[in-house]
């Protein structure tokens, strides 16, 4: 910054003496008690205050991610969505999050030959959370020798919904999650997540585990 | 009127100074205060800057703060150690955490809600606007999901607190809506119906720290369908809001 102020003075000297010379040849302004008169223009440049309610708060953090989603008995597939985080301390994040995946035949439907179990429209598998998460395990990634970022490995958990085969289900999800923030606000994230509900989807009720693994990219701002 | 030319080229010139982003700048009035990596107390100490120096505050994120240092050393330095700084003019640097008097005077709240509506699992988020210190208004989405049915309702409550300045407050609500009940897709068809209900509830909320409220309530809604009878359904939810 005092670079900055530096440079501007020495700018406003120069210019205000090129002003001065260029202005003296016609109208003989130049004279002896120069020191004595008012400067043409006053090189003290005023700092704007700036107050501490105008630091700028970067609390929350939008991502988008895409990876694969293994929906059990449904095959893996591909897998994106979005998410938002409000960061409520530096252990403690709120998450809110949609994805959505397709699947396949189910083997059975396969070897059959039959009907298929489900109409194409309800093979989408779509899920939202709210999970809580926390930041157990910070840490620094070094690349090289020039590049270090800081990083944080986290834990979540949380509740939601998903909707699959024309159902509703009550999901729990958790897992870990890997954040390297490359600058001050943008991260890389490598999340896995299983997301657990109970259905009789297959005719008699179980439990059903849907792992998922992404890699997201995340702005705070 | 000469000196006009000179102050255009001037302002020409300048400009790129000007352009430089002006920070909230404060001077360390500790022994010295300490540099982390990241923002957070686990990220390791690299730097120190020493009493006296002045230096820029870039950002914030929770309670750490991004500064800069006069030789463009940049790292996080913690609330507790920053607050300890003095601004320019020598009086204590003025941040703070929202806290309980925040709380206090909320505006809006946005808050989620998980539990049991009639042995099916719900799910709510709601928006809050706050009136006064007594007296909210609310409005709640809830995502119901059942072993036989599905569902979805809306509500619109008012919400009272009689005590508002006690740490662990109770409140009383009121509130009405529509209810979409779905049977589930395995079953043989039953007809989707949607029908007006009716709440009264009463609850409890705290307030955890910085922008984090715990919130826990019991609502016993009345259904009016279109049959004989109404149903009463009892519900139990507990969750967590943020408060703006």
């Amino acid at each position: 910054m005092e670079t900055g102020i530096r440079i501007f003075l020495l700018r406003t000297v120069f210019v205000a003496l090129a002003a001065t010379a260029s202005v003296g040849c016609s109208s003989r302004l130049v004279d002896t008690d120069a020191d004595q008169r008012e400067p043409v223009i006053d090189p003290a440049v005023e700092r704007r205050e700036v107050k501490a309610a105008e630091i700028d708060s970067e609390d929350f953090e939008l991502s988008i991610f895409t990876g694969l989603m293994s929906v059990e008995d449904f095959g893996s597939n591909a897998v994106y969505g979005a998410r938002i985080a409000y960061h409520v301390t530096e252990g403690i994040f709120a998450e809110a999050t949609y994805g959505q995946t397709d699947t396949d035949e189910t083997s059975f439907e396969k070897l059959s030959g039959g009907a298929p179990l489900l109409a194409d429209d309800d093979r989408q598998f779509q899920y939202y959370d709210i999970s809580l998460g926390y930041n157990l395990l910070p840490g620094e990634v070094f690349v090289g020798s020039n590049w270090a970022a800081s990083s944080a490995l986290y834990f979540i958990a949380g509740v939601g919904n998903t909707r699959f085969a024309g159902d509703n289900y009550f999901t729990v999800n958790f897992g870990a999650g890997y954040r390297v923030l490359t600058n001050d606000w943008l991260a890389l994230h490598l999340d896995v997540r299983d997301r657990v509900f109970s259905t009789d989807l297959l005719g008699e009720k179980k439990t059903v585990h849907n792992i998922e693994f992404n890699l997201g990219v995340s702005i705070f701002f | 009127m000469r000196i006009l030319p000179a102050i255009i080229v001037l302002f020409c010139f300048c400009s790129p100074a000007y352009a430089k982003k002006d920070y909230y700048q404060v001077v360390v009035a500790d022994p010295y205060i300490e540099l982390h990596t990241g923002p957070g107390k686990g990220y390791p100490i690299f730097h120190v800057i020493d009493q006296g120096e002045k230096i820029d505050v870039i950002k914030r994120r929770t309670s750490w703060f991004k500064v800069r240092s006069n030789r463009d050393v940049e790292g996080w330095v913690s609330f507790s150690q920053l607050a300890r700084t003095l601004e320019i003019s020598g009086e204590s640097t003025r941040i703070k955490d929202p806290d309980w008097d925040d709380f206090l005077e909320r505006r809006w709240e946005m808050g989620v809600l998980v539990g049991d509506f009639a042995g099916a699992n719900v799910i709510s988020t709601y928006g809050a606007y706050k009136f006064t210190a007594n007296l909210s208004a609310e409005l709640s989405f809830s995502q119901i999901t059942g072993n036989i049915s599905d569902g979805w309702m809306i509500n619109a409550n008012i919400v009272h607190f009689p005590f508002p300045e006690w740490r662990i407050t109770p409140f009383l609500t009121l509130g009405t809506g529509v209810i979409r009940i779905e049977p589930k897709a395995t079953l043989v068809q039953v007809q989707d119906r949607t029908d007006q209900i009716g709440h009264v509830g009463a609850g409890v909320r705290t307030y955890l720290s910085r922008r984090f409220v715990f919130r826990a309530e019991y609502k016993s809604y009345v259904v009016f369908t279109s049959r004989d009878n109404n149903e009463e359904v009892d519900e139990w939810k507990l969750g967590f809001a943020f408060f703006f």
